[in-house]
């Protein structure tokens, strides 16, 4: 089994004890086939135990392990160490304030994603006893992808407009809005538009795309915000040559 | 200490605990419901069950079915009551869920698919693709943004149960971002923390199953209940323990030793079924326990296959062919490229048992209610107990949404039996209490012992005399090597002393949990002198329904060791018999 | 109370952190030239509405090098803007039929061949053949 000695290099801050943060390098014997996140835990259990960081699955669906690494929102645990080569740099998700370590404030997230609405505002009502909606696999294919998003947040490390306007509501939490407006059960439309049609949603947006290209999941938040700004210009163009549409 | 009073604490924000809290909020939305988790609720591991949720639905099944095979996959250890409530509710649950808008595969007149899996007779696995559990625990999630009377604590490590004249009052718990201790009064207090596979090195379990929901209601004195049943899923990748779900045989994957033979027909799964055609409960659609049983004899005879992370088996996947595979199997085709350096679509996969659930855990009745008044539990740190010595697969998260709505629904009717609120000095002098013990671990010094070696001489142990097969000399030996442990951990010191996001003490209470969920496992394992499901000993090959046709209780025995006795199973209409997977049936 | 979280504010800096977010720069820079090319024509309108003179004069100034350079720029950023955008026109305007969506390439495959008609109708119009 192939050695390799790997050079670390992680952002570390200490709201007790720093000013601001600074880089720490840490030299660590790893195996080749090992991911970014073998070698923190590593790190964590042979060099520092200060070291804080989250992560739990170690098989990309939990979405706890956003880092910066070499400059890019990866999955820490799907990043592997054969794909680098030199200092690895390890930084915490851009964007997001700084808690310590690598771990990230993230209530701007949670608060916005409850903002959206993410959950099915049923278009009909349906008793249990009745069973399931019935939804074809097309109709399921329609939204489907939208579903994958984990919450991991590497868009909105990605996107500089979020960077730039915090107030932008950002790649994941109007992605899910979207999700459950192509839902064939669905009737919530009207309801979401408010938050994600308005200035600090969708149009925020200036199509930079690069939420879709750091997305582990291929979720393709960019195309969901795209269809919002397709979908909300043809409401304001019925709504206002054609007002005769409007029940 | 701040308090936060609410009516209902839950701890965890997983699928049991989710489900808990809708049920709580629907029912009544006058009620105060605390949510409180060390994770954010996405990051809870029931995000990584793949395979599906079973449910009868289709006209060619029955409950009666469902029944059977939970119940003689469980080789008789589940309380059959239970089991009937679970499967009489499953299908409501699962309705419940595509409600609020569960992504469940579809079949082309529009509804719900099922598929195969092990041990079952009838297709009864809802699926979505291999991302069942992912999806279920964000349809909860999201779906609990909806009610405002959810007041999540999100983060926050609860350190100990409050108990006041014998009821469980509420709790206190570490806000992780700013090192604060919290009291919690409650009137009720729903414990859905999740299972302890991280006792073990090798596991499909994410970091945060240590196993602390358990260690609290142990330590408040309820019993855990049949712990030595720990189950190996058969197919983890050798490399990482990764999971490849059990959905990879149920459509028509097939298990190979080095000899390219479908070697289970050697070990009364047999005789061979045809290629890419499964037969129901036969073969590789047997029990996750015969199967890695059958693993671990192949790997005695020298049949099994060498890879550089020790012996494996191969899992082919080939001839279901690139397109079902991207359909149905997604995930399991990346983790393979990705973990393993293997497309299932060209190349049979490596694969070897890994530790994947506990059947035991708190002991809860067929109300998920636990011995202690005002404590209810659901979810994998309970034991109802449906699932006896061997879970079958796609139960355990039709348990969580059944017995998550089952403890919110029995706190409820605690709320409502009118007892007196606790009182207000035993719950300071119960956090208080707690306060000092973290502060004396933070403090601690000249100890010498690490978390980080503690814990790996934990997981040897664990690996050494509790794996697969065990024997009593093995378990004896473990047993004292837990005790050891667990005396050693009084000796831990932590390198950071600090309050923001500590993940040194994070870990050191973590460690604490797995210990006592540990040793409940080995003393269990000791005492439990037959073979039965999961719980396989070497030198009580058979199994004893005379002797043990009963629950093991462990009981906290503070800084000693647990104390053993024993439960009746509940039986009412299927006896003990024969598990039978020859395909006989067929 | 010990937290003190850390913000790292967003720098001009990010336009150089990775091409992509160069060649979005480039794509948003693309709107000058052909905002530029835009108010070219208007001025052009305004010459010839005031008379056969202005308007030769407009031509001439059409032919200098500096114009054609323009030109040349103005086109190509047009180019690049154009195939940027179709490029995303799948994400943006996805087609489902039956189950499965159109591939990309009918996508953008069909707004090239709209551009193609539309180029030949004006060429056509303004008597290029």
């Amino acid at each position: 089994m192939s050695e390799r000695r790997v050079e670390l290099e992680v952002l570390r801050y200490h709201p007790e004890t720093d000013a601001a943060p600074r880089f720490q390098r840490y030299s660590v014997d790893c195996r080749e086939e090992w991911v970014v996140l073998d070698a923190l835990n590593h790190v964590k259990e042979t060099l520092d135990p200060t070291l804080s960081y989250r992560w739990s699955c170690h098989m990309a669906v939990c979405g706890s392990c956003g880092m910066m690494i070499n400059g890019e929102p990866r999955l820490a645990c799907k990043s592997f160490l054969r794909d680098y080569q030199g200092v690895i740099r390890v930084e915490p998700l851009a964007h997001f304030p700084i808690e310590r370590d690598l771990v990230t404030v993230i209530d701007d997230f949670m608060a916005k994603l409850k903002r959206v609405k993410p959950y099915l505002i049923p278009a009909q009502a349906r008793a249990l006893e009745q069973g399931e909606y019935r939804q074809t696999p097309a109709e399921l294919k329609r939204y489907k992808q939208f579903t994958l998003c984990m919450n991991c947040m590497l868009c909105y490390a990605a996107c500089p407009e979020y960077g730039l306007i915090p107030k932008f509501i950002g790649p994941a939490a109007i992605s899910l809005a979207h999700r459950y407006n192509q839902d064939s059960r669905d009737g919530g439309r009207a309801a979401r538009q408010e938050e994600i049609a308005a200035a600090e949603g969708v149009w925020e947006c200036s199509f930079t795309g690069a939420c879709s290209e750091v997305c582990p999941e291929h979720v393709d938040p960019a195309a969901a915000l795209q269809q919002v700004k397709i979908k909300s210009t043809v409401d304001w163009y019925l709504a206002h040559l054609m007002p005769w549409l409007k029940k | 200490m701040e308090t936060v009073h609410t009516d209902v604490a839950i701890l965890g924000a997983g699928g049991a605990g989710l489900r808990a809290a809708i049920a709580l909020a629907e029912a009544d939305p006058k009620l105060r419901i605390a949510l409180i988790s060390k994770v954010y609720p996405m990051r809870s591991h029931t995000c990584a069950a793949e395979g599906g949720a079973a449910g009868v639905i289709k006209p060619d099944d029955s409950l009666e079915h469902h029944f059977h095979d939970t119940v003689a996959g469980g080789d008789w250890l589940s309380d059959q009551d239970v089991v009937e409530y679970f499967i009489r509710e499953a299908p409501r649950e699962l309705v419940q869920l595509e409600h609020w808008g569960c992504p469940w595969n579809r079949e082309p007149d529009g509804s719900v698919a099922v598929r195969s899996f092990g041990g079952m007779q009838k297709q009864r696995t809802w699926f979505a693709a291999d991302k069942s559990g992912f999806h279920i625990l964000h349809t909860l999630f999201q779906t609990s943004l909806k009610h405002p009377s959810i007041e999540r604590f999100d983060e926050f490590y609860a350190t100990e149960l409050l108990l006041d004249e014998g009821r469980c009052a509420g709790l206190v718990a570490i806000e992780m971002r700013s090192g604060r201790l919290v009291r919690f009064d409650a009137r009720a207090v729903i414990v859905a923390g999740g299972g302890a596979g991280r006792m073990f090195p090798f596991t499909t379990n994410g970091a945060v199953k240590t196993g602390d929901g358990m260690a609290l209601a142990y330590r408040a004195g309820v019993p855990l209940k049949d712990m030595e049943f720990v189950q190996y899923h058969p197919t983890g990748l050798p490399s990482t323990g990764t999971l490849l779900t059990e959905a990879c045989r149920g459509e028509g994957g097939v298990l190979l030793n080095k000899n390219g033979r479908r070697f289970l027909q050697d070990y009364g799964m047999g005789p061979e079924t045809p290629l890419g055609k499964p037969v129901f409960k036969t073969m590789e659609l047997g029990p996750r326990d015969r199967i890695s049983q059958a693993f671990w004899h192949e790997q005695k005879k020298g049949n099994a296959v060498p890879t550089q992370w020790g012996d494996a088996m191969l899992l082919d996947m080939r001839h279901l062919g690139e397109k079902k595979i991207d359909e149905r199997l997604p995930l399991v085709r990346d983790m393979s490229i990705s973990y393993m350096s293997v497309d299932p679509v060209t190349d049979p996969v490596p694969v070897r048992p890994v530790v994947h659930y506990m059947m035991g855990g708190i002991h809860t009745d067929i109300r998920a209610a636990t011995p202690l008044p005002g404590l209810y539990a659901a979810g994998e740190c309970a034991c109802g107990s449906i699932n006896g010595a061997n879970r079958l697969g796609s139960n355990s998260l039709t348990e969580l949404l059944v017995f998550g709505r089952r403890a919110a629904l029995s706190a409820i009717e605690h709320l409502q039996s009118g007892a007196p609120p606790a009182s207000d000095a035993a719950l300071a002098g119960g956090a208080a209490a707690a306060q000092a013990r973290i502060r004396e671990l933070m403090q601690r010094s000249g100890g010498g012992e690490t978390v980080a070696g503690l814990r790996k001489e934990m997981m040897q142990a664990m690996e050494q005399h509790a794996g697969i097969y065990r024997n009593g000399e093995g378990l004896a030996e473990a047993c004292g090597k837990l005790a050891d442990l667990r005396r050693r951990y009084a000796r831990i010191e932590l390198h950071d002393r600090t309050n923001v996001y500590n993940t040194d003490l994070l870990q050191a209470l973590e460690l604490g949990s797995m210990l006592d969920c540990a040793e409940a496992v080995v003393a269990s394992a000791l005492e439990r002198r037959e073979s039965r499901g999961a719980h396989q000993r070497l030198d009580f090959a058979a199994r004893d329904d005379a002797k043990f046709l009963k629950h093991s209780l462990a009981w906290y025995g503070g800084a000693g060791a647990p104390r053993i006795d024993y439960a009746p199973v509940s039986i009412t209409s299927s006896q003990p018999g024969v598990r039978d997977y020859s395909g006989a049936h067929a | 109370m010990s937290r003190k979280p850390y913000l790292r504010e967003e720098t001009m800096r990010w336009v150089f952190r990775h091409p992509r977010y160069l060649r979005y720069m480039a794509r948003e820079f693309s709107c000058l030239f052909i905002g530029g090319y835009g108010l070219l024509m208007v001025w052009g309108l305004k010459r010839l509405s005031e008379g056969p003179a202005a308007w030769r004069s407009f031509l001439e100034v059409l032919q200098s090098p500096a114009s054609i350079a323009f030109h040349v720029l103005a086109l190509g950023f047009a180019l690049y803007h154009s195939v940027t955008w179709f490029k995303l026109t799948p994400k943006a305007l996805p087609v489902q039929v039956g189950g499965e969506f159109l591939p990309d390439g009918i996508i953008s495959g069909a707004h090239y061949a709209v551009w193609a008609a539309l180029s030949l109708a004006v060429l056509i119009l303004a008597g290029a053949f």
